[in-house]
């Protein structure tokens, strides 16, 4: 039971990293398509932004993978 | 200069490695003889109950008094580490191999209880010093560190106008990136005070985060993905932020300029939360990331075994090998890509925190 709930947890973690990186990509892919010589920059802000968004998401994997094995 | 360094690291080397290797007959690792011969992993089935993957993982994240080099025909070949214990009852400090505790011994009214040296008798406090795989591989990572920086020391002091050649073409576009990038746009001011501290978190964390990554001994060990490492990091860096904060940043701690009165009840002590959820984030990240990365790694290798079921069938190996070596390679270059990220966001971050308490930015 414990582990089934820590399975579904970590999916949804998953789902919410998902998001969030997704919607920080589309918004670099417009910027760059906006202005194509800003690449480098918005090229360095989109692997900052993922990470941070990552680090949340990674949080609550690790959660569900300790509170899983009861 | 130079033989001084060498000195130190044979004298660093000395007291780690001062005992011979030792091969242990270890019949608790059934998962691991998927190679040795059929007879004898029944035998060891039958002897011992086997030890489940997820086990496994967190054996080889947990911190351990004994380093694991190779499992060669069955023997597991350790590299053992020394116990330091300081008996806080009786006030005795003992020194020993972690060899003396191996399989269940007791030694000077200690044992091994659960992987961690006790005392045997459960009223005794102990202050537990050894050095474990962690110390011992926070210790190669910062000889390491001071070897490499302390030659690029020495080439920019003999010729400070030439072009860098070596390894100070490889360190020094790394220092400038983070004093320019990061350091000095954060810490406008008072970037002297505080790029020690934050240059050396960054190497310290991008060392630790690599030595992580090499599978093999010397380098096996979880220290980044430890949460009392990340712990005393985050805690250094909010001590720095609380210490060097200026009265702006108590001031907006305890007092924001511009709300009414009754809103201040409120926002005092969600601002005294975020004084301490700030660098618990920063401790969280770096945990999280380099342990979620080794555990997927460690799960994709156990692929093998599960589908091999423990050397029981070998069509069943061989797939797992193929469908998990790739996964792995690539896990593993993520896990590269996130090693140098996530040093990068650590001091990226502890330089705003520490930023917005020491400047005046009205």
């Amino acid at each position: 039971m414990a582990a089934a709930l820590a399975a579904i947890g970590a999916g949804l973690a998953a789902i919410g990293a998902g998001v969030g990186i997704g919607m920080i990509g589309s918004k670099a892919m417009e910027g760059i398509a906006r202005q194509p010589e800003a690449v480098g920059d918005i090229r360095a802000n989109l692997i900052l932004a993922a990470a941070l968004i990552e680090g949340a998401a990674l949080i609550g994997m690790i959660l569900s993978f300790l509170l899983g094995q009861g | 200069m130079r033989r001084i360094f060498f000195l130190f690291i044979a004298a660093i080397f000395c007291i780690a490695f001062n005992n011979k290797l030792v091969a242990q007959a270890d019949t608790h690792h059934a998962i691991t003889e998927a190679h040795s011969t059929d007879s004898s992993v029944a035998e060891h089935n039958v002897l011992e109950h086997k030890e489940s993957p997820v086990d496994k993982i967190m054996h080889h994240i947990a911190d351990a008094n004994q380093f694991h080099v190779v499992t060669f025909n069955g023997e597991h070949i350790y590299f053992p580490l020394p116990c330091i214990i300081y008996n806080r009852s009786t006030g005795k400090l003992d020194a020993f191999m972690s060899t003396q505790l191996a399989h269940g011994k007791t030694y000077n009214g200690y044992h091994m209880h659960h992987d961690r040296v006790m005392p045997i008798n459960e009223e005794e406090k102990i202050f537990d010093f050894s050095i474990t795989k962690n110390v011992f591989s926070m210790l190669l990572g910062v000889s390491f560190l001071m070897i490499i920086l302390f030659l690029v020391k020495n080439a920019y002091t003999r010729n400070p106008n030439k072009a860098p050649k070596g390894i100070q073409a490889l360190i020094e576009p790394i220092i400038s990136y983070i004093d320019d990038d990061v350091i000095k746009p954060n810490l406008p001011h008072k970037h002297n005070q505080f790029r020690p501290y934050l240059l050396s978190v960054f190497f310290f964390i991008l060392v630790s985060n690599l030595l992580g990554l090499i599978p093999f001994f010397p380098g096996s060990a979880n220290v980044s993905g430890n949460i009392s490492f990340t712990l005393t990091l985050a805690a250094i860096t909010f001590i720095l932020t609380n210490v060097f904060g200026n009265k702006h940043y108590w001031g907006h701690i305890f007092a924001m300029p511009g709300v009414p009165k009754f809103v201040l009840l409120i926002l005092t002590p969600v601002e005294i939360l975020g004084m301490f959820t700030k660098p618990f984030s920063l401790m969280m990240r770096l945990f999280g990331n380099i342990t979620a990365g080794h555990i997927v790694v460690l799960s994709l290798v156990s692929l093998i075994f599960i589908l091999g079921d423990n050397g029981n069938s070998i069509p069943g190996a061989l797939v797992g090998t193929g469908f998990a070596i790739p996964f792995v390679l690539f896990m593993s270059a993520l896990e590269l890509l996130v090693a140098f990220l996530q040093a990068f966001i650590f001091t990226l971050l502890s330089a705003i925190f520490i930023g917005m308490a020491v400047e005046d930015n009205h």
